[in-house]
């Protein structure tokens, strides 16, 4: 099956709420080689004004992560894991991601353009805080190869 | 806390990360995507690829969290992408190592704000594309 071109404009309904946990944070910090203080102290995070520990910025892709679930288990969707390739990734953040942030990803796909046999899908993870506040869109570009035939 | 006072050209922050296959399986763990094309030679060979892959976020991740020191607070940062050119083969028993240089692209004194390139290679090949993050300054 094909990636179905009316994906577009589908929008996912929000995910379950994500409590960050600091371990979490430090555990990212770590996998990602981010050696600033403030990803795994306490202290040096609240010198900064901040309530606990800072995530890495690219966190924010393990919210994004379950939204991209939704859109792998459309069952029309066409995008398949094993054919797909990260082609781009962008983050624009309100704010920092922060311990004990209840977050919340929506996503909605936002172009489907079909490359020879396969296709290029972009789509926009809209992340809130638990008052519903922006934290972060995170913006991802997958190209999916078509199916041998 | 100082604020940043770039100058454009200024190399802001340089260093090289070791990458094993340790790494992988932690990055694996941390973030969630177990792709097994980031662990298995089995499945790298079968679906064509030159051997385990890093994940193309973990390269993301740590190309970005360099510059984090020197801007002494990530919430600075406002906007961050990155295209994926190539890959970094993580040999299993050499590892790989990834180099990250940021330099300071644009500064827009009025606005606060600053964008820094970031480049990163493996073997001498750049890995990112467009490896940008803007951030303010203060």
């Amino acid at each position: 099956m094909p990636v179905n071109p009316e994906l577009v404009g589908r929008v996912f309904p929000p995910t379950q709420p994500y409590l960050v946990g600091r371990e979490k944070v430090r555990e990212f910090a770590r996998a990602v080689f981010a050696s600033d203080p403030s990803h795994t102290d306490v202290a040096a995070a609240r010198a900064l004004g901040y309530a606990d520990v800072v995530a890495p910025p690219t966190f924010a892709m393990v919210i994004q992560d379950l939204t991209l679930q939704q859109l792998l288990a459309e069952p029309d969707s066409g995008v398949v894991l094993e054919r797909t390739i990260h082609a781009e990734q962008r983050f624009r953040y309100s704010r920092p991601i922060v311990a004990g942030d209840e977050l919340t990803g929506r996503l909605a796909v936002t172009g489907v353009r079909a490359i020879g046999k396969g296709a290029m899908v972009t789509s926009e993870a809209e992340v809130t805080d638990a008052e519903g506040e922006h934290v972060v869109t995170a913006t991802s570009i997958l190209l999916i190869g078509g199916e041998e035939s | 806390m100082t604020n940043v006072a770039p100058t454009v050209g200024e190399v802001v922050a340089d260093r090289t990360v070791h990458l094993t296959r340790e790494s992988l399986v932690r990055y694996a763990g941390a973030s969630g995507d177990f792709n097994p094309i980031h662990y298995s030679d089995e499945v790298a060979e079968r679906v064509g690829l030159p051997g385990v892959l890093a994940h193309g976020m973990l390269t993301m991740g740590l190309a970005g969290s360099t510059i984090v020191p020197w801007l002494g607070d990530a919430g600075r940062i406002t906007d961050y992408g990155v295209r994926f050119t190539r890959p970094v083969v993580v040999d299993a028993n050499d590892g790989a190592d990834v180099r990250v240089v940021a330099t300071v692209a644009e500064v827009d004194e009025e606005a606060g704000t600053a964008r820094i390139d970031l480049v990163v290679s493996h073997a001498e090949t750049t890995v990112l594309g467009k490896a940008q993050v803007r951030v303010r300054l203060a």
